[in-house]
């Protein structure tokens, strides 16, 4: 063998970089160390990679010839928007390409009759809204990252948010996306009308994690906005009172816009964060939202008010202001950074569980809490039953950063046990592929790479990533935030 | 009985497989009519009904395909929930099983939602005979590929749906149902821009030719929809219609059991449906129009050559197919190779159909 022959990856980047260079210009295609280095993670630090290039395309027709190009080189392509997911699913394959959409920013139509907008991938979820606010309208799901993410990592992730009780996850608010198979074919899955012919291939595309085909464009369907909203903030005595208050105020036939819930960890480090005027002394608290015609929210602010009463609320606060309700929720979405402030780390949690189910759990991780002598907050979705437990450790105690992750696993299997799911909203990526396991048969998982297979048959979108293989089901990845800070501290998230 | 289908039906298609025959799943057959020529042996879920979880403060219902819609309507009603998406039964004893697999719902789909937003999750028996779960009872899930999802519009296509997870909703408190004398472009643009504004409007409906009749109902909380029927009443010069007069409206609708559907009924007319961008022009035809959904969904009874149809529904950025009819050319029903766009998915289709599929035993062509 000769010793000075080049390492086989820069062989390969070689042979990539030539194909590309000629349809990109030169700054829309990295592939130096020093210029890659931004993208070897997402929103998930711990795990990082560098890919061997990295291109950053303007129009179609290059995106086209990229997975032309990857598709004829057998060069496996890692599809990224913003970068905030938060499971690995952008993280850089060590011999593939990075595909950034970054450059794709254009809001191309926006048709407030029809109540649509046609939009790039790279278009950020809260600037669909900020350019529809003029037609009174909105773009409903409304991440926590919304300020940062882009709409076509919302496609990829079928990103939630807050208000996706009533309002319906990316899966209920797109219409149609444009995309580009790996063979370089561009195609459209649902359309304008109601439905399109054949099997529905949006329904699948839509939280298929960059590994089916990549997205061009999207056609968002927007909402009149609400003419007001308030938000009750309860408190209750005992965790189990507040979670079948939860299941109490559906019970009731109400369907809130948002319904959150926070346990006293969780608010007394967010009040001393950003004191948001939460009641600390509360075992925990709820936050109920009410949204639409002024005489609508009366009404429903006050049927809440009395199912929370009659579940044993031990006390109410409607916001009376637009600033007080904004003040409310400035509190749950601020419970991150606070974890951050009160521990050197946490290891954020994404299952989904039945509502019923939320005192159980929240009973067995105080169980837990003993058991790996670590302390937990809990912060999460009650309306939908979207947990985000926080694991609160010391990285630098090794110990800890085991007992940690024993305990992180002991719930995620807890949320299937009681019938629920290991991500409810932040993606399976690499993450939680393993979990994946547990979740599925071999024969679920198989049908998996089957629907893969008839995407991209060569298997070169993304591969590696939310659908593990045999072999990988050894292992267990998890998320952990190295000195309490992921990257993008100033983003709002979950 | 759960044990014994499930063995029966894995040796009906071990027998399927190893004799290369085809197999047809039907519930009671009220849809037949519906997609491309029935062929195959029948596979029935006759024998597999009853609801296996209902939980009203989860807003889920777990049932076996067997089951009636009435059966679960009822249970629904019960507790004050619905399905929202309204799904129509054609037929007396419709199953939930044809239900999802025909994909179709009614007039409360335009602000609800369609059959497929409801699915949370599904047990299937793919064409091996495996039975697999996808999806679950949660209402957020990013598990894997959404495949429960692939299940509504199949039409038997992919697998035999065993067991469905589908969300309810709570009935809305009042309802309200106003008409107006309008003509057709109006009416379209009418049913949009009050859309694009906060009324708790849930459905629409226009009949007529260049003049016809707009119907639209009002749901949600008492006051907001007692508020939005003075306005229309005030501002549009709408009528307030008879509370039993518009729930038969409605209902007649969703069934296609007006008057309005009565040549295509009695199979003299073929009924053509036009699913197009809401906000479309009036289609071209001569004779009546039906619309719904605020425009997206049209129909119009006659005979229409197939090409004319498609070349209609392409320039309204949509697909036209023959909904019922004595007639079932497959050149009448919307396909992926309408549309340049899609033409790509066509291999994409097929090899979508042999994942679940492998042997071909549902491959029945009744989804063109």
């Amino acid at each position: 063998m000769n010793s000075l022959a080049p390492p086989p990856l820069l062989v390969r980047q070689q042979e990539l970089v030539s194909a590309l260079r000629p349809f990109l210009a030169e700054d829309a295609l990295l592939w130096e160390p020093e210029d890659t280095i931004p993208y070897e993670c997402d929103g998930l630090a711990a795990y990082r990679q560098m890919p061997l290039a990295v291109a950053l395309p303007q129009t179609e027709e290059q995106v086209v010839q990229i997975l032309k190009v990857c598709n004829k080189l057998n060069i496996p392509i890692v599809p990224r928007g913003a970068g905030t997911g938060l499971s690995g699913g952008a993280m850089p394959i060590a011999e593939g390409l990075v595909l950034s959409l970054a450059k794709f920013k254009k809001i191309i139509n926006i048709d407030p009759i029809a109540r649509t907008a046609i939009v790039q991938p790279g278009v950020r979820n809260l600037a669909i809204s900020e350019a529809v606010a003029k037609h009174n309208l909105y773009y409903a799901p409304d991440p926590s990252s919304q300020i940062a993410c882009s709409i076509g990592g919302n496609v990829s992730e079928n990103s939630g948010g807050v208000h996706c009780l009533k309002y319906g996850l990316t899966l209920h608010n797109v219409l149609r996306v444009r995309a580009i198979l790996i063979s370089g074919e561009i195609v459209e899955f649902g359309g304008l009308a109601p439905d399109a012919p054949g099997l529905d291939m949006l329904a699948v595309f839509i939280g298929s994690e960059g590994m089916l085909a990549i997205v061009t464009e999207v056609t968002v369907k927007l909402v009149p906005k609400p003419q007001v909203a308030k938000v009750i903030m309860a408190s209750f005595d005992d965790i189990g009172k507040g979670g079948q208050a939860v299941a109490d105020i559906i019970a009731a036939g109400i369907i809130p816009a948002g319904l959150e819930m926070m346990d006293q960890p969780a608010t007394r480090a967010v009040e001393e964060f950003v004191h948001a005027g939460y009641d600390i002394n509360a075992a925990t608290i709820l936050l109920c939202e009410s949204d639409g015609t002024p005489e609508e929210v009366e009404e429903e602010i006050s049927k809440m008010s009395a199912v929370l009463k009659a579940s044993g609320a031990t006390h109410l606060e409607v916001s009376q202001t637009e600033a007080q309700r904004l003040q409310f929720w400035s509190g749950r979405k601020n419970a991150f950074p606070a974890a951050g402030r009160i521990s050197p780390d946490y290891y954020c949690m994404d299952g989904t569980i039945p509502r019923r189910q939320i005192s159980e759990l929240l009973n067995r991780i105080k169980d837990m809490e003993s058991k790996y002598n670590l302390r937990c907050m809990n912060v999460f979705h009650a309306g939908d039953g979207n947990m985000h437990p926080l694991i609160l450790f010391n990285g630098s105690d090794e110990d800890e950063w085991h007992r940690a992750e024993a305990f992180g696993s002991d719930i995620l299997e807890t949320c299937v046990e009681l019938g629920g799911t290991i991500t409810g909203e932040h993606g399976v990526g690499i993450e939680k592929i393993n979990s994946m396991c547990v979740q599925f048969s071999e024969s679920e998982r198989d049908l998996f790479w089957a629907v893969k297979a008839a995407f991209d048959p060569k298997k070169l979108l993304n591969p590696d990533k939310a659908i593990p293989t045999l072999n990988r089901c050894a292992e267990y990845g998890r998320m952990r935030i190295t000195g309490g800070v992921l990257p993008h501290p100033e983003l709002e998230r979950f | 009985m759960t044990q014994s289908f499930i063995q029966d039906t894995q040796e009906a298609i071990h027998e399927a497989i190893q004799s290369k025959g085809l197999l047809r799943i039907t519930g009671s057959g009220t849809k037949d009519w519906f997609g491309a020529e029935l062929k195959g042996n029948p596979l029935s879920t006759k024998n597999y009904q009853g609801i296996i979880n209902y939980q009203p403060d989860e807003l889920v219902i777990t049932v076996k395909s067997g089951t009636s819609i009435k059966e679960i309507e009822l249970a629904l009603e019960e507790k004050n929930q619905q399905f929202a998406f309204e799904p129509p039964h054609f037929g007396d004893n419709a199953t939930i099983g044809g239900m999802v697999c025909s994909g179709l719902a009614g007039p409360g789909r335009v602000s609800a939602g369609s059959l497929r937003d409801f699915v949370l999750g599904a047990k299937i028996m793919d064409g091996q005979g495996q039975v697999m779960n996808f999806g679950g009872t949660v209402m957020k899930n990013v598990a894997g590929y959404d495949v429960s999802r692939l299940m509504p519009g199949s039409l038997g296509t992919l697998a035999l749906l065993l067991d469905v997870s589908i969300k309810v909703l709570p009935k809305p408190i009042a309802t309200a149902t106003l008409q107006l004398e309008i003509e057709q472009q109006k009416a379209i643009h009418t049913m949009n821009l009050l859309a694009s504004q906060p009324w708790p409007i849930n459905a629409s409906c226009w009949q007529g030719e260049q003049n016809g009749m707009l119907h639209i109902r009002l749901s949600g909380a008492k006051a907001a929809v007692e508020s939005a029927t003075n306005s229309f009443k005030k501002n549009l010069g709408m009528k307030l219609l008879d509370p039993d007069e518009a729930k038969k409206f409605w209902d007649s609708l969703r069934e296609h059991q007006s008057d309005w559907f009565k040549s295509s009924n009695h199979q003299a007319l073929p009924l053509w449906r036009f699913a197009v961008a809401p906000t479309s022009n009036p289609i071209n035809l001569p004779g009546s129009t039906l619309i719904e959904w605020h425009g997206g969904q049209r129909w119009w009874q006659g005979h229409l050559d197939a090409a004319a149809a498609k070349a209609i529904a392409a320039k309204a950025h949509g697909h036209a197919s023959i909904f019922r009819s004595s007639e079932r050319d497959l050149a009448m029903l919307s396909s992926l190779n309408d549309n340049p766009l899609t033409k790509a998915l066509v291999p994409v289709q097929e090899r979508l159909k042999k994942a679940f599929d492998p042997h071909g035993i549902f491959a029945t062509g009744r989804l063109a």
